[in-house]
């Protein structure tokens, strides 16, 4: 058991060292130095010049990575290049992102608490009704939802809900140090449009487990006995069929992580998507790498956890392959 | 209608196809019907509402709408097409190499591929912008890089099973080098695994090329596509609703026909469509 943790703690700490390794290779070392990004095409060698010494690009690479590497493991993310390039001497990447980093925990987190009691409650309902037109419905329903990109269900969306019944807002804006729950209303449609991509995988899996649950001889033998089918899917079958969608409930949560750069562009929500997504625009070289990583960090360590779960439900698991 | 065609027999899949069809007539046939430019303003104002000379109405500069959507959908469908196929291309080699050499080769290339699935697609193709600059050529080659891995593990795992099989065995003891092997007697037999969820694959594809221009960071205006179109056009939905939902209920309608076609051809075949973990651009 201590051998299986150990193994998977080694896992994502080398797949932690690769993604920043990607990701330093990407943002740092393609063509064109980050000065010049970050400055355009325009700049004059002599800006270019000095930006790169305040960016420490004179230094080698490899340099460049440790100390990139080190401060990041500290808790320090650097400084954002463009905010340097534009005259600040300090311009520390955490102040930017903390506020939105808060704002996509809250977006997520309440995706998250909806996502999967209905994933779990539709995809045994799916079970129960196997083959009759409820599951048809669900199993159509999931393939069409999770076929079109966010932006097209979030817009789609906005049409149905802002333009044509006026019932909810097109956008979820929040004042910088605001409170996103304090308009719980904006929330609304950014939910739905997460739960609409994340849910499908999550369904398909708790209806394949229950199903396969539902033609055991225990769940015969409880109907045979007489429990009311109620009892013998919220005891029997729904325990034994949930241990295999972990996985896949968790890799709906790992979905979020990345599916709010996308729906919060959507909904100009200020998260730590609509910043990565603006410091791309804007090259800002250095917050797009540091950012990056912590999404990286955040995507991995849910994986971890959700596996380590696993290993808890299904005992077997912990044998060595 | 027998053998590959069965598909067509499920409702899902005849519907699908149908839908398919539509949408490929569209963006190939649409720029040579348009009525206006897809690129200049009609001389109309913005959002104008429709009309018989615009008849989806004008977009945030004026243009018709109608038009750019005709001649926008040759960029959805022809970037995710390329990038599908040249993902295949990288999966097949890396799959073929580690699943035929039984050599290092094999635990390097799988472990370097593990990597590239602990990270988020949609991620890295942000961060490949950011470094390289956004052109077609880094959509492509990026999308086919995220699509790679998945690939190569599929082929690597029929590849292993195959060549354990008499025949490919003995077109070893014959002499014949690898490259006629694998040519001859590997790939023929790992079609079935492997392509049974091209239209996956393919969707993906689209989701990502088109998120990506959603957000304004891939084709660069005034390019028509039918992403970028919602775009655009996204902060005036109520000025002209169908400057929005027209280009969004297109690429709707192709990715679920896709999918629907996908899924009824996985039917047919006894297979799973939809296999554990399936994604979003994101995941």
């Amino acid at each position: 058991m201590l051998a299986f943790v150990l193994r998977r703690l080694v896992g994502a700490a080398a797949a932690l060292l690769a993604a920043s390794v990607l990701i330093f290779t990407a943002v740092q070392v393609l063509p064109g130095n980050a000065a010049s990004a970050v400055l355009g095409r325009n700049a004059s060698p002599a800006a270019v010049g000095i930006l790169s010494r305040q960016m420490g690009l004179d230094r080698p690479a490899s340099t460049r990575y440790a100390h990139w590497l080190k401060g990041f493991v500290h808790g320090d993310l650097g400084d954002s290049a463009v905010a340097i390039a534009q005259g600040s001497n300090h311009a520390p990447i955490w102040h930017l992102i903390s506020g939105p980093l808060k704002n996509s925990a809250i977006l997520a987190a309440i995706t998250a608490l909806v996502m999967i009691p209905l994933s779990v409650a539709l995809g045994t309902l799916a079970a129960v009704r196997a083959g009759r037109p409820t599951d048809h419905l669900i199993s159509l329903g999931s393939l069409a939802a999770v076929s079109m990109p966010e932006f097209v269900v979030g817009s789609l969306l906005v049409a149905v809900f802002f333009v044509g019944l006026h019932l909810l807002p097109p956008v979820a804006i929040v004042p910088p140090g605001g409170d996103p729950l304090s308009h719980p209303k904006q929330l609304v449609l950014p939910v739905v449009t997460l739960l609409f991509a994340s849910m499908a995988a999550g369904i398909r899996m708790v209806r394949a487990g229950t199903f396969e649950v539902l033609q055991t001889e225990y769940v015969q033998t409880a109907r045979l006995n007489g429990l009311p089918e109620r009892r013998v899917i919220m005891r029997y079958a729904l325990r034994n069929a949930l241990a295999p969608s972990v996985q896949v409930l968790a890799q709906n949560l790992q979905y979020l992580v990345g599916g709010v750069i996308v729906v919060e562009a959507v909904f100009a929500y200020p998260g730590i998507g609509s910043q990565l997504v603006n410091a791309v625009q804007i090259r800002d070289v250095t917050v797009v790498q540091s950012v990056a990583m912590l999404i990286a960090v955040v995507y991995v360590l849910i994986n971890l956890v959700a596996d380590l779960i696993v290993m808890l439900l299904v005992p077997k698991l912990r044998e060595p392959v | 209608m027998s053998g590959r065609l069965r598909f067509l027999r499920t409702p899902s899949g005849a519907v699908g196809f149908g839908i398919l069809v539509l949408v490929l007539l569209v963006a190939v046939l649409g720029p040579y019907v348009a009525p206006h430019s897809a690129t200049a303003p009609i001389g109309a104002p913005p959002f104008t509402g429709p009309s018989t000379s615009a008849p989806l109405g004008t977009d945030f500069l004026g243009r018709d709408v109608l038009s750019r959507l005709l001649s926008g959908g040759r960029s959805v469908i022809g970037l995710a097409a390329a990038a599908t196929g040249l993902a295949y291309l990288m999966g097949l080699a890396i799959g073929l190499a580690a699943g035929y050499s039984r050599s290092i080769v094999d635990p390097l290339l799988m472990r370097t591929v593990d990597v590239m699935l602990a990270f988020p697609p949609l991620l890295f193709l942000l961060v490949l912008i950011a470094g390289a600059g956004s052109s077609v050529g880094v959509l492509v080659l990026g999308v086919a890089v995220i699509q790679a891995p998945g690939i190569s593990r599929i082929v690597r795992t029929a590849t292993l099973e195959v060549s354990e099989r008499g025949y490919v065995e003995a077109a070893v003891a014959r002499g014949e080098r690898a490259v006629a092997v694998i040519t001859r007697e590997v790939l023929p037999n790992i079609s079935a695994p492997v392509l049974v969820d091209a239209g996956l694959r393919f969707t993906f594809s689209i989701l990502i090329i088109a998120s990506v221009n959603f957000l304004g960071l891939g084709l660069q205006p005034p390019s028509s596509d039918w992403a970028r179109m919602i775009g655009e056009n996204r902060a005036y939905i109520s000025l002209n609703i169908l400057a929005v939902i027209a280009p969004a209920a297109m690429i709707a309608i192709l990715t679920i026909g896709v999918n629907l076609v996908g899924d009824a051809i996985a039917r047919s075949l006894g297979r799973s469509y939809v296999p554990r973990g399936i994604r979003s651009p994101a995941a």
